[in-house]
């Protein structure tokens, strides 16, 4: 047997024979989990938070911040526990919850309704989507006038505030979810003998359903936001009213007070939205982050 | 006078095409086409990619119905794409159910995906499956509907080598069991070859070689008969 020279494989032996080269450095891949750390998740996304709470209070007791300026943690849980405990907190929590609430299901239902009838025909597209898009660009906070001259100063104008603001999110983010259904998916329900409404329950609905998510979760936002401005108009009940009443008496630690009840809801509400994300959306296929 | 050639050809004939023309702005992909397919047979057609073979397939299931001539499919028909086009937000027993009449129950996916070999993820979600799997899932959403004519739009086109032996495999298996006339659209000539009865090559919007497949199966890719008719499918496709 021979072997033709300029085919062979280069003649290595001498080199290694000689001088063997070093081997390269080894580096062991770590497994997933053994990079996790160990703290569980809620404890790690409640530390900040308390840490910013931390450095208020410090900056409270050295004296940096004046009390009548902002009131010290402290001082504000004690607010908090008296506002409980003579039940003006609880009432008024309930007042403005229940007009969130109202103007949330009115708004909401609206707005989605609206995307479905533009969303799923051309006809409602041309009908809607135009005079939609004008009404979203008008600053709704401008309305509030015009709200009180038609409704009064009860309930309604309140109501529809947060009707109003929550409206345009869900219209958009909807219409956006049904438009952007997979083609393909369409094609094959079509092909599984599926009529025009069982596409619409099987294929488009579904498929709109991240987009209802994050238009939810705006609306949430705009709702407690629409709150806030609807109840700082001749409001006699509710989280506002009693922000204005401390307004009146220089009271920082009930306005204080009145925030952290704000700030409390919509983590409220945005948890709600998640836990709905997690049972609603465990289908998709998509990047949860590391 | 339709209703009189429908009740002669239906004890033998699964399709039956006459004229048929599709054009795409002005175009046509399909071009005056004649074809009768027979109860029962599974037929291959092969074609270059823009031959109009996936169109033909398309109109075939009626999801295409921009057309002129006359098209005669069974009533229960069923397509799987290249694209497994599960929908992601039903867990892979809906995905088989969907679309059916009435209210099925679950066991009937549970028949049809046991027929696949995926009666153990019966219940999971289409993304955690595998390709494979998917596609299978897939076949068995067609099959669930008891289909006379199985339209399969190059079902293993995306499935790595292996994968594609063992669907290959599966779907001949599939076929002897339910009898059905298949129509199954590829560009892949030993494909063709290992599965047809008959295979119809496609070329400019028209059927331009039509042939049977005389080989007793199972059959072995390194049969001499199997070569021949492999070099002459090439040789019809303008590739040799």
């Amino acid at each position: 047997m021979s072997i033709d020279l300029d085919h062979a494989p280069p003649d290595i032996s001498a080199k290694t024979a000689s001088a063997p080269s070093p081997s390269p450095a080894l580096v062991a891949v770590v497994p997933a989990s053994a990079r996790r750390r160990s703290v569980p998740r809620w404890t790690r996304r409640t530390a900040g938070p308390l840490l910013l709470l931390g450095l208020w209070q410090l900056a409270s007791s050295l004296g940096w911040l004046p009390v009548d300026t902002l009131a010290p943690p402290s001082t504000i849980a004690s607010a908090a526990a008296d506002l409980i405990e003579d039940g003006t907190l609880p009432g008024a929590m309930a007042v403005s919850l229940q007009r969130v609430a109202i103007g949330l299901v009115i708004g909401g239902t609206a707005g989605t309704a609206l995307a479905l009838l533009s969303g799923l025909s051309r006809l409602g597209e041309d009908l809607i989507d135009a005079s939609v898009q004008m009404l979203r660009t008008v600053p709704w906070v401008g309305l509030i006038p015009l709200f009180i001259i038609w409704m009064g100063i009860g309930e309604a104008p309140k109501v529809a505030l947060i009707a109003l603001g929550t409206a345009f999110h869900l219209y958009l983010n909807v219409y956006a979810g049904i438009r952007g259904v997979d083609e393909q998916l369409m094609k094959a329900g079509g092909a599984l003998g599926l009529g025009r409404w069982s596409l619409v329950r099987h294929v488009v609905l579904p498929g709109a359903l991240p987009g209802f998510m994050t238009g939810l979760r705006y609306s949430l936002a705009t709702a407690w936001l629409a709150l806030v401005f609807g109840e700082s108009i001749n409001a006699d009940a509710g989280i506002g009213f009693l922000m204005n009443q401390a307004r009146e008496f220089f009271r920082t630690d009930v306005i204080v007070v009145c925030l952290v009840v704000y700030a409390f809801l919509g983590l409220t509400a945005d948890l709600v939205v998640r836990t709905l994300e997690r049972l609603l959306l465990q289908w998709r296929p998509t990047f949860t982050g590391q | 006078m339709a209703t009189d050639l429908h009740g002669a050809v239906a004890a033998t004939t699964a399709v039956r095409v006459a004229g048929l023309t599709r054009s795409f702005g002005g175009r046509a992909v399909i071009d005056s086409l004649d074809l009768t397919l027979r109860a029962g047979e599974f037929t291959v057609l092969l074609g270059r990619s823009g031959c109009g073979k996936s169109t033909l397939l398309r109109i075939l299931a009626g999801l295409d119905r921009e057309i002129e001539g006359e098209v005669l499919v069974p009533e229960r028909r069923a397509v799987a794409f290249q694209a497994p086009r599960l929908m992601p937000w039903k867990r892979v027993w809906r995905n088989v159910l969907l679309g059916l009449p009435g209210r099925p129950d679950r066991e009937r996916a549970e028949q049809a995906l046991a027929e696949v070999g995926l009666e153990h993820r019966t219940d999971a979600w289409p993304k955690t499956l595998s390709g494979g799997e998917a596609q299978r899932a897939s076949l068995a959403r067609a099959l669930v509907r008891e289909p006379d004519l199985l339209l399969l739009d190059e079902p293993f086109g995306a499935l790595d080598a292996l994968t594609r032996i063992k669907a290959q495999q599966l779907v001949a298996q599939l076929w002897q069991r339910r009898g059905c006339a298949v129509l199954l659209v590829t560009h892949d000539v030993d494909e063709a070859v290992l599965l047809a009865d008959r295979v119809l090559v496609m070329d400019e919007g028209r059927i331009s070689y039509d042939t049977h497949i005389p080989l007793d199966r199972p059959r072995e890719v390194g049969d001499p008969g199997f070569a021949a008719l492999r070099t002459r499918l090439l040789a019809e496709l303008g590739v040799v």
